[in-house]
């Protein structure tokens, strides 16, 4: 049974995430509070393991969520039925529509869509902040607020945007390491 | 023979791009330069431009959206089928690996502080996508209003996301032919 809500809800993901991999993640929220499979301090780990592995950040979070429902078949489900939306549309665009991304409706509902998906990856850093932030061992500690703000305007700091995304992990997980987090 | 040879090609460029991959959505177009249209001359700098354009504003992670559209350029239904099981197979290989190991480690304190490191890290890094995309999304003071309601619904009321992606495309369609009534009276 397990299988059938995974493949209907993470079809749905797939069909209603726009704008890429971090997309997923307010839906994937959602499933915490709907089902069983893991719990949203689990999903914190899956995605800082998600970016720092190899592979699109969105399919990753969907294996490793699938595999925590259900085990490698569970991965499996999970996986293809996120993919299975997104290849029926490009199919369907490659084949009959050259100029999708141009069309007037398109257009005007993205007009409207952008600034969602924007508000929606918002939310999910609001919940992701509650989760590594606030619900520690220590809740007054000023410390990871303090690195929180020192990371983000470490990146944005012109000699350090080019760096491979891969380092700002290593360096996550070593300053996580030597103040013990 | 020809086409088997184009499959395998496609199997193998994409699983060589899943496997090397970090990140998610932009990280992806130079690396997809360097193969594509690079070494394999599969299409051209502005196609592969158009064709990541319509991954961004298809459903689905835009990787893959990607390697299907290209994979049905080279090889038809088949074709689209390779590349797309060829970007995934090694997010399923290495999950699933981890996923497994990583259950029997968690209670190891260094683990979780890296984690938890990591997790900040994450944080920072999605506030600059929040921040990049809604500097490009939000084009007038409406885009801004709908940009902060959806943010503070989504924050403090259980509604679907799925409703949110459905009634901000509605509302922009209103929005949008609402200007061109204006203008052409």
């Amino acid at each position: 049974m397990t299988y059938i809500y995974l493949a209907f809800e993470f079809f749905k993901i797939g069909l209603f995430s726009v704008g890429g991999g971090m997309a997923t993640l307010p839906f994937l929220l959602n499933l915490t509070k709907k089902y069983d499979w893991f719990t949203a301090a689990e999903l914190s780990h899956m995605v800082a393991i998600s970016e720092s592995t190899p592979g699109p950040v969105g399919i990753n979070m969907a294996t490793y969520a699938g595999y925590q429902a259900g085990g490698v078949l569970g991965a499996l489900v999970a996986t293809l039925s996120l993919v299975a939306p997104a290849f029926l549309f490009i199919l369907l665009i490659a084949k009959f529509l050259e100029n999708f991304s141009e069309h007037p409706l398109v257009k005007a509902s993205f007009y409207g869509i952008r600034p969602t998906v924007a508000a929606l990856i918002g939310y999910a850093v609001f919940e992701l902040i509650k989760i590594s932030l606030l619900s520690n061992s220590s809740p007054s500690s000023i410390l990871p607020w303090f690195l929180l703000i020192l990371f983000f305007f470490l990146m944005e700091a012109k000699p350090f945007k080019t760096l491979h995304p891969l380092f700002w992990i290593v360096f996550g997980a070593g300053l996580g390491v030597v103040f013990g987090l | 023979m020809m086409r088997l040879q184009v499959y395998k090609s496609l199997f193998c460029t994409f699983f060589k791009i899943g496997g090397i991959l970090f990140g998610g959505g932009l990280a992806m177009l130079p690396l997809l330069e360097r193969e594509i249209v690079n070494k394999k001359k599969w299409v051209t700098e502005d196609e592969i431009l158009d064709i990541y354009g319509i991954g961004q504003c298809t459903p689905g992670i835009i990787a893959v959206n990607t390697a299907t559209f290209i994979g049905y350029r080279q090889g038809g239904f088949l074709g689209s089928l390779f590349a797309t099981l060829g970007l995934i197979t090694p997010s399923l290989f290495i999950i699933c690996l981890i996923a497994s190991i990583l259950q029997n480690f968690l209670h190891i304190p260094w683990l979780l502080h890296a984690l938890s490191g990591i997790r900040l890290i994450v944080c920072a890094m999605m506030i600059r996508t929040v921040r990049t995309l809604a500097t490009k999304g939000i084009v007038d003071w409406k885009g801004g209003f709908i940009f902060l309601s959806t943010l503070l619904l989504a924050c403090f009321t259980k509604i679907p996301t799925a409703f949110f992606i459905i009634g901000s495309a509605l509302t922009g369609i209103l929005i949008q032919t609402g200007k061109k009534q204006r203008s052409s009276l």
